[in-house]
C-alpha cells in the first residue's frame, strides 16, 4: 500500500463490473460474465485487505516481496477536489471516510460479498437472466461501499436509497412472478417510509449543525458538551425510523420476509448479512448524537427487544425454509438493535459481523437444499437430507450452533456480549436481558426445529435422488462454516478496543465483572441448550407432539403461523384506506369532479364559442364578401366620426412621407413660380 | 396636360373612381354568376387604379404611377389563375351560381 489508498477504487471495481455486464453481458460469453462479476468483488476484497494490512502497521516497513508499505492512518479521508453541493452555507463534499467501523464492514461487505457471489456462480447456472443477475449484485455492492465508505450523512443516504434499488431489482429478478415482483414494490415502499424518517433527520441535522459531515458534527459535538436531548432526540428518533426501514425492525420489519423471493443468494448477501445491516450501522455511525439522547437510545433498545421477540415466535411456526431465516435475521437485527441501544455499539457490530457469517451460511446452505430439492422450500417436504447432502449438512450443523449461540462458535461470543452489556444497564437493562435470553431460546428452538426438518427422519420429498450441490456452491459454504465456528474467537474486548476510535460510546458505561459474565455465559449456552432439547423432543422423538399441540392451543398457534396479522392488519389500517381515500377523494372527487369538470368547463365554453362563430363560416363567397364590405364600410365611417383629416392621412401614410411631399410640391411650385 | 389640372378638379376623379368602386362591391355582392363576380373584381381593381393616378398627377409623385403598374400585374395574374379556378370549378360542379358553391362549409 502506498501513499494513497484509493479508496475510490474499492467502490469503482463493482460499480465497473455493473457496466460492463449490464451493457454487455447479454453479449459476452457466459464465463467473461462470471469472471467479471467475481473478479470486481474479489479486487475491492484485496484492496480492503490491504488497506487492513497498512492500518495494523505502526510505521514504514518492507515486507519481502511487496516492497515498501506505508501505514495507514485511520481515520483515512479521501475527497474529491470539488465540492458535490454548495448551497449558501452548506457545502457538501465526495468524502469517503475509512475508519476502524467502515474498516470492519468493508471486510464483512466485501469478503461475504465475494463468498456469495462465487456461491451464486453454481447457483444461478442455468438461469436466462445470469448477466443481469450479476450486474444487480456488482450495483449493490457498489452502493453498499459507497454507504460504508460514505464521509456525510448525504452520501451515506445516497448509498442507503442505492442499496434499497438493488434491493429492490434482486427481490423482483423473477419479475415473471408476481409475487417476486408485488415483493419488490413492497420492499421498495416499506423502505420509502423509512427513508422519510431518515430524511428529516437529516434535515434536522442540517438546520441544527449546518453541516452534514460526520467528522464536523463530532467536532460541535465534542465543543458543545451541553448540546443534550431535545433536538438531538427528535433527530434521533427519525434517524431510528430510517433504520428499522432498512434493518426490518418493528414496525416497519414486513417487507423482509416477503423479500425471500429473490434468488436465495441475494437472501444471504442483502438481506442477511449486509444490506439490513445497514440500519445498525447507520446507528453506530452517529452514535455520537444517540449518545446525547438518553430516550431515542431507549427507543432504540425497546424497539430491538420487541422485534427479536416477536420475530422469533413468528419463525417458530413458518414451514418455508427462507421464511423462518428471514423472521430469524429480523430477530437477530433486533439483537443488534438492543446493543445499540444499550450503548454497546461494538458489541452490535460485532454480532453483526458473526450473524453476516453465519446467516449467510445459513441461507446459503437452504440455497444448497431448495438446489438438491428442485424448488422446493417447504420444510415439511424435506427430511432425510443428512445423509444425502452431507456438506450441505455439516456446514449448516455449524450455522445452527452458532446461532443458538453454542460455546465456541462464534455467535455465542456476541450474543453474549449484548446480553452482558444489556444486564448491567439497570433495572430496565435486566428486562432487556431477559427478553434477549428468551429469545435465545427460541432462537435455538426454531433453528433446531429447521435443522430436524430438513435433515432427520425419512425423507418427505418427492424427488428421491437429491444430489449435492456443486463445487463453486460447496466452497462457500466450507469457508462460511470455518468463519461460524471461528469468528468469534476474536473476543468481545480486543474487538470493541479495535473499534474504541470509531464506535466506543460517549457516555458513562457501567462496569461488570468477570465472574458475572460468566454466570450470564452460562446461563446463555443452559438456554440455547434448552430450546435443543425441546426441538429434539417435539421435531424428532415425538414428531406428532407439534400437530397436538398445536391443536391444543388452536388460537394461538393460529395467531403465530399466521404472523400475528400483522400484514392484514396493516392492510386494513392503512394499505385499504389509502387505496378507499386514493379511488373515492382523489380519484372521484378531486380528479373526476373538480380537474375532470374544470376540464369539461373549459372544453364547453370553447366548443359553445365555436358554435356561434361557425355560422360565419357559411361557405357561401356572396356572405364573406358582404362582411368585408360591412369591415371596410365599418373602419371608414370609424375614421370619419373619429379622425380628424390630418388623423386620416396618419392613418394611410408615414406623417414624414406627408410631409417631405408637401415640402417637395411647394418647393416645385416655387420653382414654377420663378 | 394643363386642362386636367386647372378644368378637371382632383375630387371629380376621386368621385368617378368612388363611383366605379361602389358600382364594384355592389355587382360583388348581388350577382350570382362567377364571371360576373369577377369582372366586379376587376372593376373595383381599375376604380383604385384610376384615384392611384389622379393622386399621382395631382401630387407630382411617381409612387402613384408605379402602385397602378404593380395592381395591373396582379390583376393579370390574377385573372389568369382565377379563369383556371373558374374552369375548374365549373369542370367539377357544372355550374357557376355562387350560392352552390359553398364546400367549405362546415
Amino acid at each position: 500500500m502506498n501513499e494513497s489508498t484509493h479508496l475510490w477504487l474499492i467502490l469503482l471495481l463493482p460499480f465497473a463490473g455493473f457496466l460492463l455486464n449490464g451493457i454487455l453481458g447479454s453479449r459476452l460469453p457466459r464465463r467473461l460474465v462470471t469472471v467479471i462479476a467475481v473478479l470486481a468483488p474479489l479486487a475491492s476484497f484485496v484492496l480492503v485487505l490491504s488497506a487492513f494490512a497498512a492500518s495494523n502497521i505502526s510505521a514504514a516497513t518492507s515486507c519481502p516481496g511487496c516492497g515498501p508499505v506505508t501505514a495507514l492512518a485511520l481515520p483515512s479521508v479521501e475527497t474529491l477536489p470539488y465540492p458535490w453541493l454548495v448551497v449558501g452555507q452548506i457545502r457538501v463534499d465526495f468524502s469517503l471516510v475509512l475508519d476502524q467501523l467502515s474498516m470492519v464492514m468493508l471486510l464483512v461487505v466485501t469478503g461475504v460479498g465475494f463468498v456469495i457471489h462465487v456461491y451464486s456462480v453454481g447457483y444461478m447456472r442455468d438461469d436466462p437472466g445470469y448477466a443481469r443477475y450479476f450486474s444487480f449484485l456488482n450495483l449493490f455492492l457498489f452502493f453498499m461501499t459507497l454507504l460504508v465508505l460514505a464521509g456525510n450523512i448525504l452520501l451515506m443516504f445516497v448509498g442507503w436509497e442505492g442499496v434499497g434499488l438493488a434491493s429492490y431489482l434482486l427481490i423482483g429478478f423473477w419479475f415473471q412472478r408476481d409475487s417476486a415482483a408485488n415483493a419488490g414494490k413492497k420492499a421498495f415502499i416499506v423502505n420509502r417510509i423509512g427513508d422519510f424518517g431518515f430524511l428529516i433527520g437529516i434535515f434536522l441535522i442540517l438546520a441544527t449543525f449546518g453541516t452534514l459531515s460526520f467528522s464536523k458534527i463530532a467536532v460541535l459535538l465534542a465543543i458543545n458538551p451541553a448540546w443534550h436531548a431535545s433536538v438531538l432526540t427528535v433527530i434521533c428518533l427519525c434517524l431510528l425510523f430510517g433504520a428499522a426501514g432498512k434493518s426490518a425492525q418493528l414496525p416497519l420489519y414486513v417487507w423482509l420476509p416477503d423479500a425471500m423471493e429473490g434468488p436465495t443468494p441475494v437472501s444471504a448477501l442483502i438481506h442477511a448479512a449486509t444490506m439490513v445491516t445497514a440500519g445498525v450501522y447507520m446507528i453506530a455511525r452517529t452514535h455520537l448524537l444517540f449518545d446525547r439522547a438518553p430516550i431515542a437510545l431507549a427507543t432504540v433498545a425497546i424497539v430491538g427487544a420487541v422485534t427479536a421477540l416477536f420475530a422469533a415466535t413468528i419463525a417458530l411456526a413458518q414451514n418455508d425454509i427462507k421464511r423462518v431465516l428471514a423472521y430469524s435475521t429480523i430477530s437477530q437485527l433486533g439483537y443488534m438493535f438492543l446493543a445499540c441501544g444499550v450503548a454497546a455499539y461494538s458489541a452490535a457490530i460485532f454480532h453483526l459481523v458473526t450473524h453476516s457469517f453465519f446467516k449467510a451460511l445459513l441461507f446459503l446452505a437452504a440455497g444448497s437444499v431448495i438446489h438438491a430439492l428442485g424448488g422446493e422450500q417447504d420444510l415439511r417436504k424435506m427430511g432425510g437430507l443428512r445423509t444425502k447432502l452431507p456438506v450441505t449438512f455439516w456446514t449448516m450443523t455449524a450455522a445452527v450452533f452458532a446461532i443458538a449461540g453454542f460455546f465456541p462458535f462464534a455467535g455465542f461470543f456476541s450474543k453474549d456480549a449484548i446480553l452482558y452489556a444489556a444486564f448491567l444497564q439497570g433495572t430496565g437493562g435486566k428486562l432487556l436481558w431477559f427478553v434477549g435470553l428468551v429469545t435465545a431460546l427460541l432462537t435455538s428452538l426454531y433453528m433446531f426445529r429447521l435443522w430436524y426438518l430438513a435433515f432427520f427422519g425419512e425423507s418427505r420429498s418427492p424427488k428421491t435422488h437429491p444430489h449435492e450441490s456443486p463445487w463453486s456452491m460447496r466452497g462457500p459454504l466450507v469457508i462460511l462454516a470455518i468463519l461460524s465456528v471461528c469468528g468469534g474467537w476474536i473476543g468481545i474486548e480486543r474487538f470493541s478496543s479495535y473499534l474504541a476510535p470509531a464506535a466506543a460510546a460517549h457516555r458513562p458505561m457501567p462496569t461488570g465483572s468477570p465472574s458475572l459474565e460468566f454466570i450470564l455465559s452460562v446461563a446463555a449456552v443452559l438456554v440455547a441448550l434448552e430450546g435443543w432439547l425441546i426441538a429434539d423432543k417435539y421435531y424428532r422423538r415425538k414428531r406428532e407432539r407439534p400437530a397436538q399441540l398445536a391443536a391444543a392451543l388452536p388460537t394461538g398457534y393460529k395467531l403465530i403461523s399466521n404472523k400475528y396479522y400483522v400484514d392484514e392488519i396493516y392492510g386494513a389500517a392503512i394499505v385499504k384506506p389509502l387505496l378507499a381515500i386514493s379511488k373515492y377523494v382523489l380519484g372521484w372527487v378531486v380528479d373526476t369532479a373538480i380537474l375532470g369538470g374544470i376540464a369539461w368547463l373549459l372544453a364547453g365554453v370553447a366548443s359553445l364559442t365555436g358554435m356561434i362563430l361557425q355560422r360565419w363560416q357559411s361557405g357561401n363567397l356572396r356572405s364573406y364578401a358582404a362582411w368585408l364590405a360591412a369591415g371596410a364600410a365599418a373602419v371608414l365611417l370609424f375614421l370619419l366620426l373619429t379622425g380628424s383629416p390630418h388623423a386620416w392621412s396618419i392613418s394611410f401614410f408615414h406623417a414624414e412621407t406627408i410631409y417631405k411631399v408637401h415640402h417637395i410640391t411647394v418647393t416645385h411650385i416655387g420653382q414654377a413660380g420663378h | 396636360m394643363s386642362f386636367l389640372q386647372h378644368d378637371v378638379p382632383l375630387s371629380w376623379y376621386l368621385l368617378l373612381s368612388a363611383v366605379l368602386f361602389s358600382l364594384g362591391v355592389i355587382g360583388f355582392l348581388i350577382k350570382r354568376n362567377l364571371i360576373t363576380v369577377f369582372m366586379s373584381i376587376e372593376l373595383m381593381l381599375n376604380a383604385v387604379n384610376l384615384s392611384f393616378v389622379a393622386f399621382a398627377y395631382q401630387w407630382h409623385e411617381v409612387r402613384g404611377q408605379i402602385f397602378v403598374f404593380f395592381v395591373m400585374m396582379v390583376a393579370a395574374a390574377e385573372a389568369a389563375v382565377g379563369l383556371a379556378i373558374i374552369i375548374a370549378v365549373f369542370r367539377a360542379r357544372a355550374t357557376l351560381a355562387v350560392d352552390r358553391i359553398d364546400l367549405m362549409k362546415l
